[in-house]
């Protein structure tokens, strides 16, 4: 019983030790860094995927284990993307604004250097002025603080008003549907001061870095990222592994019962949604510099889904499932639309995986939930079933070899 | 005598039917009772009365030895105030341990933040054998309670009840699928119970009833139609035509 966490939890460390192999892997094999085999395209990708893998912990964490099936978790993702967007965008064009008044007789002041920056950034929605919602995004600091703010906040807010009137179940679901389409119409407006559909673009150039390539930078955000992915996948297991863990399942199971032992459902469920809107907007603000833009159109209700549908594939309830999910999907997701899966011709039709591509996803999403609810995590259980069979009950005799309870009824 | 809960002209009404009609009902600090009544009597509308689950229309439910009004807390904090209710059908989570239900049901603090950074500590683990011993679960504490039988899981949820340490019990019909054997431990258990603390009974059975040996209250259409031994008010009349169904009206 007093065994250490790791010691409880051996996936954990089995997980650490597979991503810390993957990352040197894929540094070995990058061309910045080793014998140039992946492009750096690819380690993007790679990086990408891994904050992908980051969201589809929390959404584990939320729907798995506490049972709140939220479609909106990619906008609190969304969001932390636009928080970073904006220093990046900010500081990088502040650069080339300086650059190009230097060549000017007189120094230039600091009024004219923002309104350089506000004319290059917010030319395309034909403004000339910083909104209010820029203010801080000259502070790296400032606007790192935000990622975490502004979408804790809003999922504190938003979190709050829906448990309390005790929303539950598909009407949550749809709850968090309209949230993130909400978000995602007013950030279309082009007065939200976030360049409505243009969106923040550039974001792959860090400023003070200019020196360094993209190969460097890409291997970089991929350390970054799996660094992040490890420390929320720790952060997840330490969570569900002691007696909130336990809470958060029995909610989960039978929340009326939960209240009649004293524990405030509602509570609860504010802080797993608040704390997994903040893990999924940490995975953004990693997510989004590998893009290099971020447009309105990454809060459509249809992201959300995505991140659910990963999940039920990874097999919910298990953490290891959630990642494996996400990156398998999103990976063979970039691969079929990608237009690289190599076209099925079928003589009288041509299957375009472009096209068809969603359809198979939706045909697996459907056969998963039937025929594997438990999904890839699933193939785990099989595995270990193999080696200790799962005997059901406990032991009869005090022999290995007694038989058990239920066996001794069959 | 101060009365731990005290129940006063209490009336709730679903869609104009009247489950509760100006009840009335209290109970000291370590008393047992039994509640009977026919079926549609307002038994368990009175319990979700007192848990918080339903809010009443009208009347006063009044709490402890500072009379709190239990009217305005919700289920959890009522809970928290020492009121354990086990409900008719075993309710337990079947999907963790037997020690782990009975690590979450162990008085302490309840808040997220509190049970996040809580771990347990040695006292912990030897209450939570001692409770699974005290119902009889003793080598089962690693069983998930999925894999329990229906009246190992009464069992357990009764030892969840006992790990809160409640000062009210509300137990709704306990013997339920019950054998003869469980009934006996059953009644020792409760009979046990209310010598530390108020427990209500809510039962059909009359021979269990008879067995428990305490105070009964009759419900009849949602008020209290008799209340003394159960031999003084098997003899009311009312009474005898409530379950008989010999009405007059």
């Amino acid at each position: 019983m007093t065994r250490t966490f790791l010691a409880r939890n051996p996936s954990v460390l089995i997980f650490l030790l597979i991503l810390s192999l993957f990352t040197l892997g894929v540094t070995v094999l990058s061309e910045a860094y080793g014998i140039a085999f992946l492009s750096t395209s690819f380690i993007k990708t790679l990086g990408k995927t891994l904050c992908l893998c980051l969201a589809a912990l929390a959404m584990d964490l939320i729907w798995g284990y506490a049972g709140i099936l939220s479609l909106g978790h990619m906008a609190f993702f969304a969001l932390g993307g636009y928080m970073i967007g904006m220093w990046l965008m900010y500081a990088r064009t502040e650069g080339i604004v300086i650059t190009a008044l230097s060549n000017e007789a007189l120094p230039a002041t600091a009024q004219e250097i923002q309104n350089g920056i506000a004319a290059q950034i917010f030319g395309v929605v034909g403004a000339s002025e910083l909104p209010g919602v820029w203010l801080f995004a000259h502070s790296l600091p400032l606007q790192l603080a935000l990622v975490v703010l502004v979408p804790g906040l809003l999922a504190l807010a938003f979190g709050w008003l829906a448990f309390r009137s005790r929303v539950t179940g598909v009407y949550l679901s749809i709850l968090t549907q309209a949230m993130t389409l909400a978000l995602a119409l007013y950030l279309f407006q082009n007065d939200s001061g976030l360049r409505g559909n243009n969106g923040l673009s550039g974001l792959q150039n860090i400023p003070g870095l200019d020196g360094v390539s993209q190969d460097r930078i890409s291997v970089w955000f991929l350390w970054a990222s799996a660094f992040a992915l490890g420390m929320g996948y720790l952060l997840v297991a330490w969570v569900v592994s002691g007696k909130f863990g336990s809470v958060i399942r029995a909610i989960r199971d039978d929340e009326a019962r939960v209240r009649f032992l004293g524990y405030s459902v509602e509570g609860y469920k504010l802080f797993v949604f608040t704390l997994t809107a903040i893990i999924a907007a940490i995975a953004g603000a990693l997510y989004y510099p590998q893009a290099g833009i971020i447009n309105p159109a990454e809060l459509a209700p249809i992201a959300s889904i995505y991140l659910a549908v990963w999940v039920a594939i990874g097999g919910r309830g298990r953490l290891y499932g959630a990642v494996i999910g996400a990156a398998l999907v999103s990976l063979l997701s970039s691969w079929f639309t990608g237009g690289r899966a190599p076209s099925i011709n079928l003589g009288f039709y041509t299957i375009n995986w472009v096209d068809w591509w969603l359809i198979l996803l939706g045909l697996s999403f459907v056969a998963v939930t039937l025929f594997a609810p438990k999904g890839i995590g699933g193939l785990f259980d099989l595995l270990q079933g193999l080696r200790s069979p799962d005997r059901k009950g406990a032991p009869l005799g005090p022999d290995d070899g007694a038989l058990l309870e239920k066996e001794a009824k069959e | 005598m101060s009365q731990l809960l005290e129940v006063s002209g209490v009336s709730v009404t679903f869609d104009g039917f009247r489950a509760i009609n100006n009840l009335s009902f209290s109970i000291g600090p370590a008393e047992l009772r039994a509640i009977i009544g026919p079926n549609g009597a307002g038994k368990t509308t009175f319990m979700d009365i007192v848990t918080g689950k339903t809010r009443p229309d009208e009347g006063r439910v009044l709490w402890g030895e500072r009379s709190q009004s239990l009217l305005s807390m919700s289920e959890a904090q009522i809970a928290r105030a020492g009121v354990g209710r086990k409900f008719q059908r075993p309710t337990v989570f079947e999907d963790q341990t037997v020690a782990d239900n009975l690590m979450m049901a162990l008085k302490a603090a309840r808040g997220p933040l509190a049970v996040l950074f809580w771990s347990p500590k040695p006292a912990d683990h030897s209450r939570v054998a001692e409770l699974a011993a005290e119902v009889g679960l003793g080598d089962a504490l690693a069983r998930k309670s999925g894999e329990l039988s229906h009246g190992q899981k009464q069992w357990l949820e009764i030892g969840m009840l006992l790990a809160q340490e409640p000062q009210l019990l509300l137990v709704d019909e306990p013997a339920a699928g019950m054998t003869l054997a469980e009934r006996e431990h059953t009644t020792r258990l409760l009979v046990e119970l209310a010598k530390t603390r108020a427990v209500v009974v809510v039962e059909h059975d009359m021979e269990f009833v008879r067995r428990l040996n305490c105070k009964v209250t009759v419900l009849h259409e949602g008020s209290v139609l008799a209340e003394g031994s159960l031999d003084h008010v098997t003899r009311n009349p009312q009474v005898i035509d409530v379950y008989l169904g010999r009405s007059e009206r």
